[in-house]
Formats: C-alpha cells, sequence, structure tokens
C-alpha cells in the first residue's frame, strides 16, 4: 500500500521541511519512499508545495496528484487542493490562518491553530511541526520513536539546536 | 547498505567525485543547480576543481582542456545551455576526448519553461552539434540511477575515448528517494598514449586535435570513430523489461516516464490487460535486440514520453515498422498521469 501526502502552504512555513521529516521517517523505517518539491516561481508569495510518498514497494511516479492525506497552511492552498484529497482521506488544517471550513462529508478534517498554538509556546515558525504531529497521532504512519530518529536525521548538524524545539512542537501537535 | 536521502542531482554529484572526477565546470540553471551548488561544497575537499565558468560554452571548453590532460572533468547544465555547449561537444567528440555531460532537461524549446520535460532525446541522440558523431547516452529512471550511470558514464567514456551524457530531467533532479553508495571501483584507464599532460622532453608530445584540412585524413579518422560506434552497439546496450513475456501491448518509456508507466502497467494488469514494459537504460545505443526481445508476443507497442514524440523513430527502427506503434506524450514540462496513460492503454486495447 502506498500512503500519498501532499503538504502545501506558503514558501516559508516550512512546507518542504516537514515532508522531509515524513521522507526520513520512511527512511527509518525501511520503507520506501520519495520526496517531490514544488519549483518555480509559485514559491514566492504564492503557494509552495511538496509531495510524499510512502510505500512498501518502489515508488511509481513521485507526483502526488490525489492525496490520502493533505496538511493545508493557507488559505489558497486549502481552497486549491480540498478537492483532489481522495474519498476516505484525511485533511489537516491550519485553523488560524484558515477560515473556511471543510464541506466534504466523504473526507476526515482537523482543524488546528498551530499557528497560535506555535506563538504561545514561544515556537515561532513550529505550526507546520504541530500539524505535522497531529497528522502521526491520527493516521499512526510513524511511532514517535521513528518520528525522532527522523528529526536529528534531517536538521543539519550546523542546526542542531532546533531538534529540541522540533520535537516540541511535534509533541504538542500529538496532544491536540 | 546505508540508504541516504538526497536529491537526484545531489546524488549523482556525489557518485561523480566518489569515480574520480576531478574537474567540474558549470553554469547554474534551473533545475539542474543543487548539482553545481554540491560541486562547490565538496569538490575542494576532494581534492579536486570546480570552477563556476561565465558561460556554458566557456564551462564545456574547460572540459575540454581539462580532459586533454587526462583528467576525469564532468558539465553539467539544462535543455537551453546544453544547446550552448554543442559546439564544445562535437569538438571533444571530433578529437577523441572523455567526458561526461549532464542534462537534467526542462521544457522547450527556446528558454521553454522549468518543469520536468523530454524533449532533447532527438538533440542527445542524434545532432549534439554537428558533424558525423555519437556520444554515449545513459537515462536513469530513480536517484539510485543517477549514482550507478554516472560512475558507467565516466567508465565508457573512458574505454572508448568519446562524451557520454546522463541524460535525466527535472523531475529525478529534484525529487529526494533513498539512495546507496557502492563501493566504487572506478576503473583505471592509461591514457599515457594520448594525454596532453607533460613530458619534459621524454617523448614525443601529444596533439589533441579535431582539424583535418585532408579530406582523405579526416574521413579516415571518422570511419575509425565509426568501428569503434560499431562495437559499442554490439556491447553496450541496456535495458529493463517488465512484464514482456506473456504481453499483448508493450509499452516504451524512458526517465521518469518509466516510472509512471510502470504504475500504469500494474493498472492494466489488474484489469486483465496484458501490457508490459520496455525501458531503454541506453539511448544510444539503442537496445535494438532487448526491443525485439520485449515485443516478441505483443500485438502493438505505445511509446509514452514527455515530448511530442521522439523516442518513437528509434522504436520504428529497431522493429522495422513490424508492428502498429502508437504513441502519447505530454509536453511542456506537464508530467503525464498512470491514470491517462491507462486510458490510452485501453482506448488501444480495444482495437487489438
Amino acid at each position: 500500500m502506498t500512503t500519498e501526502i501532499l503538504l502545501a502552504g506558503f514558501g516559508g512555513q516550512g512546507v518542504l521541511f516537514a515532508g522531509k521529516i515524513l521522507a526520513y521517517c520512511g527512511l527509518m523505517d525501511g520503507k520506501e519512499l520519495s520526496w517531490l518539491p514544488s519549483y518555480g516561481p509559485e514559491m514566492r508569495g504564492g503557494t509552495a508545495n511538496c509531495s510524499v510518498c510512502i510505500s512498501d514497494k518502489p515508488i511509481g511516479s513521485p507526483l502526488v496528484l490525489e492525496p490520502d492525506i493533505l496538511i493545508a497552511m493557507n488559505q489558497p492552498s486549502f481552497d486549491k487542493f480540498v478537492n483532489s484529497v481522495k474519498s476516505g482521506g484525511k485533511i489537516f488544517i491550519d485553523s488560524t490562518l484558515i477560515e473556511s471550513k471543510c464541506e466534504r462529508k466523504d473526507v476526515e478534517a482537523y482543524y488546528i491553530p498551530s499557528s497560535q498554538l506555535a506563538d504561545e509556546n514561544g515556537l515561532k515558525g513550529g505550526s507546520n511541526m504541530i500539524l505535522l504531529g497531529k497528522l502521526i497521532k491520527e493516521t499512526g504512519l510513524f511511532s514517535k520513536e521513528t518520528v525522532k530518529k527522523a528529526v536529528e536525521k534531517a536538521v543539519p548538524p550546523t542546526k542542531a539546536k532546533l531538534i529540541e524545539n522540533n520535537i516540541k512542537a511535534i509533541g504538542i501537535g500529538m496532544e491536540n | 547498505m546505508e540508504r541516504n536521502l538526497m536529491k537526484g542531482n545531489e546524488a549523482l554529484a556525489e557518485a561523480a567525485i566518489r569515480a574520480g572526477c576531478k574537474c567540474f565546470f558549470g553554469y547554474p540553471i534551473t533545475p539542474q543547480t543543487e548539482l553545481s551548488a554540491y560541486m562547490s561544497k565538496r569538490m575542494h575537499k576532494a581534492g579536486g576543481v570546480f570552477l563556476q565558468a561565465e558561460s556554458e560554452i566557456s564551462a564545456i571548453n574547460m572540459v575540454l582542456g581539462a580532459s586533454s590532460t587526462g583528467v576525469r572533468a564532468m558539465t553539467s547544465s539544462s535543455s537551453p545551455g546544453i544547446s550552448l555547449k554543442s559546439e564544445g561537444i562535437s569538438y571533444l567528440a571530433g578529437s577523441d576526448l572523455p567526458a561526461v555531460i549532464i542534462n537534467v532537461q526542462r521544457g522547450g524549446p527556446g528558454l521553454g519553461g522549468i518543469q520536468p520535460s523530454q524533449a532533447d532525446y532527438w538533440q542527445a541522440t542524434k545532432a549534439l552539434g554537428h558533424g558525423d558523431f555519437h556520444l554515449l547516452v545513459f537515462a536513469p529512471a530513480s536517484v539510485q540511477e543517477m549514482v550507478d550511470m554516472v560512475v558507467k558514464a565516466f567508465d565508457s567514456a573512458d574505454k572508448y575515448r568519446m562524451p557520454a551524457m546522463i541524460l535525466a530531467d527535472g523531475l529525478l533532479g529534484q525529487m529526494m528517494e533513498p539512495v546507496s553508495f557502492p563501493e566504487i571501483n572506478a576503473d583505471v584507464h592509461d591514457k599515457s598514449s594520448w594525454a596532453a599532460n607533460g613530458h619534459g622532453n621524454k617523448r614525443n608530445h601529444h596533439i589533441i586535435n579535431s582539424l583535418y584540412l585532408k579530406p582523405d585524413e579526416l574521413e579516415n579518422s571518422v570511419t575509425d570513430r565509426f568501428a569503434r560506434y560499431e562495437l559499442i552497439k554490439e556491447n553496450e546496450t541496456d535495458a529493463e523489461l517488465y512484464l514482456t513475456d506473456d504481453c499483448d501491448i508493450l509499452l516504451c518509456a524512458y526517465g521518469a516516464t518509466a516510472r509512471v508507466v510502470k504504475s500504469a502497467v500494474n493498472s492494466a494488469r489488474e484489469v486483465g490487460i496484458k501490457a508490459g514494459m520496455f525501458r531503454p537504460k541506453t539511448l544510444w545505443p539503442f537496445p535494438v535486440k532487448e526491443l525485439n526481445k520485449a515485443c516478441a508476443s505483443a500485438k502493438c507497442l505505445l511509446d509514452v514520453e514527455m515530448s511530442m514524440g521522439q523516442m518513437i523513430d528509434d522504436i520504428k527502427l529497431a522493429i522495422n515498422c513490424s508492428k502498429p506503434v502508437h504513441f502519447f506524450g505530454r509536453t511542456g514540462g506537464v508530467i503525464p498521469t498512470p491514470a491517462e496513460i491507462l486510458g490510452e492503454i485501453k482506448k488501444i486495447g480495444g482495437a487489438v
């Protein structure tokens, strides 16, 4: 089985990094996986997004068009991708920045005020990790230990002090 | 073996260094830039030279100079930049010099776009510059193959004294996948019979040249080279055959497109259509024998490319037009989906 995940938001919100953590989780668990960023002019101001596939079999196309799981970090991303999610899929929404509610009845929508939670906990820019924590909790894709190992691997050694904050933010997401 | 998570562009650069590449000359262009950036960080630590040239033309001629001295040299670019390099590539071929050139293809013609494309197949396999010559052309379909093929490209280029190209695309360059770096035992080729690397008056000087003013001398040099090409066609073809033993319809695709096609072939099998896939890993020499083996049971072929249809010419030639060859392609940077390819399979399947 292949789990297809799409993460979308503004450039600078850490969409690609959150995807990278998921990819590293797959690597840690010995899974097949792919990570594909959108690249190009849409990265300035508009929506940046990132496709992640996790599977037990080799990945075919790494481009996710109909995700099982969507992380939406801003209104344009939500509007653009909400209808592409597979029936029975899950959507994780930063409800601080996205006012709309998901009108679809065939998907599960989770509203997390992740930007607000990040600010309240002194985790500037940690909204992406809070949503990721929620995703891990609700999907059970990876264990907490795997996620911790993935963060340690994905954060470059020169920025090692950020490991703790990222793990803390994921923890907040898992509690909410 | 340790699995790393790397972008195709970066993994290729790392593999080139491990394969003994000592000189890299580049010029930035999307979607290839991570390759140059990685080289700029790593090459000097590996005891080599990284130089960002003032243009693509300059970079390819630096490759020519470095290769003349017998060291392994490489350059990389994306479609419009490769066009600029074509003069230098022709000179490399005419001078019988090994070199590795990477094309991380984007949409064209002109400046085109920056999204993945396969519209440079004709350029890579038929006309990477003026004159009678070929390059070895490798087509990776995964980040792992970006690694494996660049090692192979350096070895083959040295073995046959000719330039080799890795024809990748923006998708393979930008995506991350698990990748391992095998123990690389790069072949060591004795270049002492031709390299222009200083001789202290202990031997006659070597001349690297592509200019022959007497037609019969030029003809001899070209026919010698073409005799080598025949050897290469005999020995260096490579292809993946997937579910071809009993296939009714044979899909043909290379590079990133082959990944999408494979998904479509699996879906077709699930609904009872006997589909198979032929994926050339070398585009020149084209795997003629392998294709004929793959399509033995097929009633028709379906070629899928991210172009308006270029490899289809080689497919028709390889099977001497003995079976119908259909085509489906997206171009301009659009990546075909498994669903639309399955749609084509069903459409053609119904007509078989």
